[in-house]
């Protein structure tokens, strides 16, 4: 290497850790919140590597009796909310692209661009009607206005790029169309269904507006449960930090370990529910 | 002609044949979703339309009133407050992610070591849950406790009071969100970046253009779409922006960063005004179509104007 491609790869990593320290900072300053104890949290200037390490905010957090039952919820809601997606979507993107059916994007559109609230007002008041709202039930249903369009859109970009002449050879061979889909498009979009399942997921776990509104006491998901310890119940930094990043923790392993995939899926529908 | 006389039996027969045996088309496939998507997307907006032009408060009963839900906006000093804050909060917030988000995209175009693991960690932000995020930006938004007064102390500028003053409560929240979404635009102008061809570039080396030049002059032109991609899914997301704002300052202090989600949340479920928040609803529906609609009207004016100038 000559001076010149040193100087150049200097100047390229020095711009790299410019762009990457504020996601890198941030999360270790997360870590570091959560990991001290409140005499550390409220010194000036700020400690970043604290003497005593507190441990204890996170078994107090795992520990405090309703935490289980929030991440079971957010397990519940999520889980239901992508695998009825899933269930609905894979297909829907299928006939969609089949069909080139294009103007059915509309739908999807309109919802991409509807505030997440406006749904609100009337699913509140059929659940109310319903009865439902002491369970997990709307928080599912309504978790689809986020969850089904992703899938769709994501499926119908995936379908439409898979090749037609193995269907066609399927169908000539005598397949039914259901047969096709099952045995010959599904395992060739198996790439799609992860990027529309991660995606799905993801989103649904994160969502808040839903839950705010929705959630009762016993029925709260994990961001829900989160933003009322801000609130009422937690005044000091540690266990409340801890509290944050075992909310996010799982979202952010995914978005380590599926970077590929969840790339894939943001730059080709570009999607964020809510 | 008698080739294609020939043919067109044979692929008669052909079709025949299938025709029993397919079903008449994909739509079971499709139906589900129909249904999902009529009863969570198409009845709510029929509903919130319909709601739209009756009063009514929980606990009492509902009356049409035409269009008053709608001449009341104009007149609610609030509403009209909340439009100003939603305005200069996302242009604030679509812009400087693309700035970023470009120059973030630059790099990451470069070769180099762990770069799939460094854009993994790069897009942590946008992926985390907001209100965990927005719970630690609280934390370090502390005037006194605050790390971000501390960094501010290190470079010698005077602390801060950031989302805890009126006057630059939108500014501190325009940071997180440009912190958060940067990584977006950052992948959007990546993929124009893949699909720039190299010529340009050979070119321009061969005619001596410094760095600057070439960004100035190639690059940039050759993403514009997928910058306008990138502002207008940015616009989209930034006008109905809620889990942030609501989790850091809850609109305030006082309605200083009232956004118009923010605004529709207390009217609908605060003070449980279900016509007036449904009035609100579509009436911000609008205007994001508006803004999307404006955007790409200055697109075209922009490759209007710049084809001039090419032919002048």
């Amino acid at each position: 290497m000559n001076p010149r491609q040193i100087l150049g790869q200097i100047g390229l990593w020095l711009s790299v850790l410019v762009i990457v320290s504020p996601a890198i900072l941030f999360f270790l300053w997360m870590a570091s919140l959560s990991l001290k104890f409140e005499i550390d949290n409220a010194a000036y200037p700020p400690v970043f590597f604290p003497e005593n390490i507190a441990w204890k905010n996170y078994a107090d957090v795992l520990a405090s009796n309703r935490f289980l039952t929030y991440f079971t919820n957010s397990l519940i809601v999520t889980g239901a909310a992508t695998g009825l997606a899933m269930l609905v979507g894979v297909p829907a993107g299928y006939g969609i692209a089949r069909m080139a059916a294009h103007k059915s994007a509309v739908v999807i559109l309109i919802a991409r661009i509807t505030p997440g609230l406006s749904y609100l007002i009337p699913l509140f008041l059929l659940f109310q009607w319903l009865g439902l709202l002491g369970t997990l039930v709307p928080q599912i249903i309504i978790h689809l206005v986020v969850t089904v369009p992703i899938v769709i859109w994501i499926m119908i970009g995936y379908f439409e790029t898979t090749p037609l002449e193995l269907e066609e050879a399927a169908l000539i061979d005598g397949a039914t169309r259901w047969q096709v889909f099952r045995h010959v498009a599904l395992p060739i979009a198996k790439p799609g269904l992860a990027v529309a399942f991660i995606l799905a997921v993801i989103f649904s776990w994160n969502n808040f507006v839903f839950g705010i509104v929705l959630a009762g006491r016993e029925t709260r998901t994990l961001p829900v449960a989160v933003y009322n310890m801000i609130s009422f119940d937690q005044l000091s930094w540690g266990p409340l930090a801890a509290a944050a990043l075992i909310v996010t923790a799982p979202v952010l392993l995914l978005t380590v370990l599926a970077q590929r995939q969840i790339v894939a899926g943001l730059t080709a529908g570009a999607v964020k529910g809510g | 002609m008698s080739v294609v006389a020939q043919d067109s039996p044979a692929a008669v027969q052909n079709a025949a044949p299938e025709r029993e045996w397919r079903p008449p088309s994909y739509w079971p496939f499709v139906i589900p979703a129909l249904v999902v998507v009529l009863a969570v997307i198409i009845f709510p907006w029929v509903f919130t339309i319909w709601m739209s032009f009756n009063e009514w408060k929980v606990g009492s009963p509902i009356t049409f009133v035409g269009l008053a839900n709608y001449l009341r906006l104009p007149t609610d000093p609030r509403f009209v407050e909340a439009v100003g804050h939603t305005l200069s909060y996302t242009a604030l917030s679509v812009l400087l992610p693309l700035v970023f988000g470009t120059l973030a995209a630059v790099v990451f175009h470069q070769k180099f070591a762990a770069r799939g693991f460094l854009r993994g960690i790069f897009i942590m932000p946008m992926m985390a849950t907001p209100v965990a995020i927005a719970l630690v930006w609280t934390m370090m938004f502390h005037p006194q406790l605050g790390v971000l007064n501390y960094l501010l102390s290190l470079v010698g500028l005077p602390p801060q009071l950031w989302v805890f003053n009126p006057n630059t409560v939108i500014p501190s929240l325009v940071l997180v969100e440009t912190w958060q979404w940067t990584p977006l635009v950052m992948l959007i102008v990546l993929g124009g970046l893949a699909a720039i061809p190299t010529e340009p570039y050979e070119s321009a080396q061969i005619d001596g253009a410094n760095f600057w030049q070439v960004f100035r002059f190639i690059t940039l032109p050759l993403i514009m779409p997928f910058l306008f991609i990138a502002g207008m899914i940015r616009m989209i997301d930034v006008v109905k922006s809620f889990d942030i704002i609501f989790a850091i300052t809850q609109g305030g202090p006082g309605s200083a960063s009232e956004t118009i989600n923010v605004y529709l949340y207390s009217v609908a479920f605060v003070y449980y005004d279900l016509g007036y928040g449904s009035a609100i609803a579509v009436v911000f529906f609008l205007l994001i179509v508006a803004l999307a609609a404006l955007l790409l009207y200055m697109r075209k004016r922009m490759l209007w104007t710049s084809d001039l100038g090419g032919g002048a």
